[in-house]
């Protein structure tokens, strides 16, 4: 087999004079509202800085995979949903989960494997839930979350619900063939599903030159008769929010899906084990760090524009490195689940015997 | 009585769950204006209209998935798999989403979904299309498992399943769907987990699930006619949960034990009742366990061999023979 030549990448032609600030949806936006997505961003930093402390410290099991760099995507959207829209996401989703507004202790508390974290020690980092949120996951299989955000848009349509389901994974999961069953189904059936590919340049260790064929990701939305947008500055909080709260609206007002890709960038592995040695440079990392880094682009943005000022940045960092910092003494503190909790949660019957109406073993020796 | 088939008896459990409750939905492939693959849903679509009753793509893992999604959100999908052995194409979304998505959730979530379709060999149609997964499905903690071998079965445990908060994989069988047999009009359920003696006996319990237990019903009079032999056949109906109490109850009383199924041998339904029962009974048996299987290969196709690969009368007559000797 010959080896691929890397297709160029389709220069994706901005609209002219397109100024993301200046969009209807960000135009409107006061002093506390941009201050609110700094802070969502700088809470979603810190709080997984702590997490990889403690997961140095021995303190978090398993998989860690942070989403520092890709703050602004989880923010805009989460920024954009309305009462009746609905979330679903991957395991990189811990950013998701605070930008809806899950406490950090109950996150923390759940990476600990403890009973007073989320999924009460049962999921762990990769599988947060809160459904009264309309947060459905959290979830550990490339791809997998698609056909159930897909399935939440249908549930939404079916009862006439005026909503949405944004339905995230990775740029890995494009080649997955759940993935493409999904947006044939969103298209033929007209779901309101907005299909969002946080595109970080890499499925793991793989960059998309080397795992995807095709120009763009989004762009194979073509093929089922999508609409689709590439979000080229993911890491500017207001393009995200101005991207995506189209696609919802077209969503919410047509009944029609779309997927957008949205560039953006993990500083981190792809999770805590990945030594991130084999497949990219660090000078590539300390570039979009010192060029795009999300928190850093808005934070001067809005120091430019008189928003913030230096006492009230280290006010909002003093406060979010402090509130990770408690919610990792509360995960310490906090009890493991019981022997007998392994056996709870596994059917809704054997949790509401009240109203359980099958006989017979249910759980064997 | 009326004496409907067992299709029919499926087709009238999901015409009266459909018409009590607006959030029952009937999706699967060719399952609306083609009538069914198997003409289990026809005349639904007519009736009920196309929001309740969905032909999707052939897409299993697609339309599963977004059928458990839907569930979350407080649907009651029956999702109809044309064989059920296209159930390995949705792997992922049943046995890691709808089967795992209340525990990783701590319980703050719940999936009422049945997955129903045939699961069964014997018609000639070779290894991909004859999938016996009972034991593959009821392996994971989260899933329920049903396999019901009459018309009353079918409906009263259907419309359980439709009930039920959690996932159940509702395994039926394309060679019982002309079997007919009395079925009430006036409603009723049967609750999943709930064995049922067919015939009562006195001298060895063949137990089972499935088509096999009306073939154990035929070596029952076989045993009485040639041996005067009273054979007490237990069908299980319902994998998991699992009535290990009738079970237990008639090894008790006969002492002998001869397990019958459908499914290949290795890791199966009656492996897991041989240990269950040596294990709580021990005492009361006078004979090893036998098991009567299919033989351990993949499906074949040739007709005349397949008939010999699956349990027959015969088979499970000489069993109990051996099991009595």
């Amino acid at each position: 087999m010959t080896k691929k030549t890397p297709s160029p990448k389709k220069t994706e032609v901005a609209d002219a004079g397109y100024d993301a600030r200046q969009a209807p949806i960000n135009a409107k936006l006061g002093p506390d509202e941009k201050i609110q997505f700094f802070r969502d961003m700088l809470r979603i930093r810190r709080f997984e800085e702590r997490c990889l402390r403690s997961y140095q410290q021995g303190k978090i099991g398993g998989f860690l995979h942070l989403y520092i760099g890709q703050e602004s995507v989880a923010v805009g959207c989460c920024s954009v949903m309305g009462d009746n829209d609905h979330i679903i996401t991957a395991y990189r989703d811990h950013g998701h989960a605070l930008g809806v507004g899950m406490g950090m202790n109950e996150l923390m508390a759940e990476n600990f494997g403890k009973y007073t974290g989320c999924s009460k020690g049962k999921g762990g980092s990769m599988h947060y839930f809160d459904p009264s949120r309309h947060y459905w996951g959290g979830h550990g299989i490339v791809g997998g979350q698609v056909p159930l955000g897909t399935g939440l848009a249908y549930g939404l349509k079916y009862k006439g619900i005026k909503g949405a389901c944004m339905t995230f994974m990775g740029d890995g999961a494009v080649n997955q063939g759940a993935v493409h069953e999904s947006y044939n189904l969103a298209a033929l059936w007209d779901l309101p599903v907005v299909f969002i590919i946080e595109n970080n340049g890499y499925s793991m260790g793989t960059s998309q030159e080397r795992s995807s064929a095709g120009e763009s990701l989004a762009g194979r939305a073509a093929g089922y008769g999508m609409n689709w947008a590439i979000v080229e500055n993911g890491h500017d909080v207001y393009e995200v929010r101005d991207k995506v709260s189209r696609a919802l609206k077209l969503a919410h007002d047509q009944c029609k899906p779309s997927v957008l890709e949205i560039r953006t960038y993990r500083y981190r592995g792809h999770s805590v084990a990945d030594p991130d040695s084999t497949y990219r440079d660090k000078s590539e990392i300390e570039e979009y760090k010192n060029t795009k880094d999300p928190i850093m682009v808005y934070q001067n943005a809005l120091v430019t524009e008189g928003v913030l000022t230096e006492e009230l940045i280290k006010q909002i960092d003093d406060s979010a490195r402090a509130e990770a910092e408690t919610s990792a003494q509360f995960a310490e503190q906090s009890p493991y689940p019981t022997l007998e909790d392994i056996k709870k949660d596994v059917y809704w019957e054997v949790d509401n015997p009240q109203d359980k109406k099958s006989v017979g073993n249910l759980f064997f020796d | 009585m009326p004496v409907i088939t067992y299709r029919e008896a499926l087709r009238h459990a999901m015409d009266e769950e459909l018409t009590r409750d607006p959030n029952v939905v009937i999706m699967g492939e060719e399952v609306g204006q083609f009538h069914g693959a198997y003409k289990v849903t026809e005349g639904l679509l007519a009736k009920h209209g196309p929001k309740r009753i969905v032909d999707t793509p052939i897409s299993e893992a697609g339309f599963l998935g977004m059928g458990i999604g839907s569930a979350m959100l407080g649907l009651r999908p029956v999702m109809e798999l044309m064989f059920f052995s296209f159930y390995s194409v949705a792997f992922d979304q049943i046995f890691n989403n709808a089967a795992n998505i209340r525990y990783m959730s701590g319980g703050l979530i719940n999936c009422p979904i049945v997955i129903r379709g045939p699961a069964n060999g014997g018609t000639n149609v070779g290894a991909t299309h004859s999938h016996t997964p009972e034991s593959i499905a009821a392996y994971h903690p989260g899933i329920k498992v049903v396999v019901p071998s009459t018309p009353y079965d079918a409906k009263g445990l259907l419309k359980s399943a439709v009930r039920d908060n959690d996932p159940v994989m509702f395994m039926e069988n394309t060679i019982l769907y002309g079997e007919t047999g009395e079925v009430p009009t006036e409603e009723y359920l049967i609750p999943l987990g709930s064995a049922k003696v067919m015939r009562e006996g006195t001298d060895i319990s063949i137990i089972g699930h499935g088509r096999a237990i009306q073939m154990a019903l035929r070596s029952a009079d076989m045993l009485k006619d040639k041996h005067n032999i009273n054979a007490e056949v237990v069908d299980l109906r319902s994998i998991r949960p699992l009535d290990e109490a009738t079970v237990l109850a008639s090894v008790r009383k006969t002492n002998r034990v001869l397990l019958v199924e459908e499914a290949k041998p290795f890791c199966s339904v009656s492996a897991m009742l041989a240990c269950i029962i040596q294990e709580k009974a021990f005492d009361h048996l006078d004979a090893p366990i036998r098991r009567v299987t299919s033989i351990d290969a993949p499906a074949i196709y040739s007709p005349p061999l397949e008939r010999e690969q699956l349990p027959t009368p015969q088979k499970i007559f000489d069993a109990a023979l051996a099991v009595l000797k």
